[in-house]
């Protein structure tokens, strides 16, 4: 088998002198669906954060797909990126935000079609093409020329999904991406990252939705405080947690 | 009942001259004055407005020094009435005989003669564009401020560097806020060109000086000016509205407003909706 597409060895990452992260290690393999669970201010987010830079880490190692994040390493020394290239790899990243983080001023097309023609450099109807595609995928063929303001939650975040997607990525970031929606609005977008985990795609969602978690999910992770409390199958880990915080969690939220 | 008593005051007043007002109306001095106006104000804002997003971008830098630079920038020229600068940048002959242009402590590229480069079109547009960018720039800073960051990081987290960002995520956005006051800062500059009247320039308000110095009709030839000077805002409120109304789109979800609709205060709040 391959190399792992990520790899994490004690990573570190301290806000101030809060230690969010306290040494997490962690493999997710090509095509695997890694689903992160645990309390709010465990550190979910923030190692998701940590896998495109948008935040840096203290020490320990993290890479994707056999490269280091944010970091050259060259005669034992790491060498920090230039921004070019620390965009350049966020590039392969997509991301989905707990608030969705559309583009208010542009229309659903123009949110899918931005970065392929302005960072990949597609050509305006090659990039019109596939996002009409992708937005019918998610179905929002409708949608096309609707600005995110008039569109739902759930619309939006379906939006936000496609125009990752449009960059092609190698591996998909979710942060809590049904957290902010009503609940009759979920099922669509969990619909969508279904279909998209089906598809092969590697995926690592921090959620709360441990019904999707356990039907979804190849393997899932339970953080608290910083650390990996327990690692393994959904089955073994929801239906049969050997730790006490996993087990006091998910008596919580079920 | 006030109000109708002071326009009749005001019309049948033999002291402000109406018919003096009319005749200079249109006096090509007049005219000229009004062009040359216009001109000071759309050379001087733009100077201000440039000034204004560099010295905004600047404050917002990581490095201290670029960041302080700005602040001093922004504490000087707001800190000094600018009448003050427009009569320094108009005297700096005094203080600089020529102005080289090279490198640093080694050979001057280019030699010139402060008298023949500081001409009062020069000093004008240096006093007032200098100026309004330290005023611009709080504009533009706060505008940038607007825009939430969870923007900026989907932005980047699709491969755009910190200028596509910028330039195509985050300044947009922050055109909503910073239209109304520029809108403002257009008006103020309108009328502030009258300062330059004290370097001998020939704005309006210096054309119609030149006049009633030597007919001293000075109130009705002062209507005059402000006639003209009513005219221009009107003509820059009409600009405000399609601009506001072109960059704050995806904003509101209500259909957009038309003119009538707004001076008839029918629309509803315009602004605000819940973008997350």
């Amino acid at each position: 088998m391959s190399e792992p597409m990520i790899k994490a060895e004690a990573v570190h990452k301290r806000f101030g002198r809060l230690e969010v992260l306290k040494g997490i290690d962690l493999e997710v393999e090509r095509g695997e669906v890694m689903c992160l669970l645990g309390p709010s201010g465990s550190g979910k987010s923030t190692f998701l954060r940590c896998i495109n830079h948008l935040e840096k880490i203290n020490s320990g190692r993290l890479s994707v797909d056999g490269e280091l994040v944010g970091y050259r390493e060259s005669g034992g020394k790491l060498h920090e990126l230039h921004e070019r290239d620390v965009a350049r790899k966020r590039a392969e990243i997509g991301m989905v935000f707990q608030h969705f983080n559309l583009f208010p001023h542009m229309t659903a097309l123009e949110n899918v079609t931005l970065a392929p023609t302005r960072v990949l450099g597609a050509s305006r109807r090659e990039a019109r093409d596939r996002a009409t595609d992708l937005l019918a995928r998610v179905g929002l063929a409708d949608k096309l020329s609707t600005y995110p303001v008039a569109l739902s939650g759930g619309q939006q975040q379906r939006v936000a999904i496609a125009r990752a997607l449009a960059m092609q990525p190698k591996l998909m970031l979710f942060d809590e991406p049904t957290s902010a929606l009503d609940p009759e609005l979920v099922g669509d977008v969990l619909d969508a990252m279904r279909r998209l985990a089906h598809d092969g795609m590697t995926m690592i969602v921090v959620t709360h939705e441990v019904g999707f978690a356990r039907e979804v999910g190849d393997t899932v992770v339970f953080m608290d405080a910083g650390v990996v409390v327990e690692t393994g199958k959904p089955a073994d880990v929801l239906g049969n947690p050997q730790h006490e915080r996993t087990r006091a969690f998910l008596t919580n939220v079920l | 009942m006030i109000a109708a008593s002071i326009i009749r005051a005001i019309v049948t007043n033999k002291n402000f001259q109406w018919h003096v007002v009319g005749t200079y109306l249109f006096d090509s001095r007049i005219t000229h004055g009004v062009l040359v106006t216009i001109e000071l104000t759309v050379l001087s804002m733009l100077i201000g407005v440039l000034l204004g997003v560099i010295l905004a971008i600047m404050r917002r830098s990581p490095n201290p020094v670029v960041s302080g630079a700005s602040w001093l920038y922004i504490y000087f020229f707001r800190g000094t009435p600018l009448l003050v600068q427009i009569l320094f940048w108009y005297s700096i002959a005094a203080l600089f005989k020529t102005i080289d242009l090279g490198i640093p402590f080694g050979p001057a590229l280019v030699h010139l003669n402060s008298n023949t480069v500081i001409t009062p079109l020069v000093a004008a547009l240096l006093g007032l564009g200098l100026n309004e960018g330290a005023y611009m720039a709080e504009i533009v800073r706060a505008g940038l401020l607007s825009v939430d960051e969870g923007q900026s990081e989907a932005a980047a987290s699709l491969g755009m560097g910190r200028l596509q960002v910028l330039r195509l995520i985050v300044l947009p956005q922050a055109m909503r806020v910073i239209i109304p006051p520029t809108g403002n800062e257009t008006i103020s500059m309108l009328k502030n060109t009258s300062l330059v009247s004290v370097i001998a320039y020939t704005e309006l308000l210096y054309s119609v000086q030149q006049i009633y110095s030597v007919s001293f009709q000075t109130i009705p030839l002062l209507i005059v000016a402000s006639i003209w000077y009513l005219a221009m805002t009107s003509v820059l409120y009409v600009g405000q509205f399609f601009i506001e109304r072109r960059f704050g789109r995806g904003f509101s979800r209500a259909e957009q407003m038309t003119m009538r609709a707004r001076w008839l205060g029918m629309g509803r709040g315009g602004a605000g909706g819940g973008v997350g």
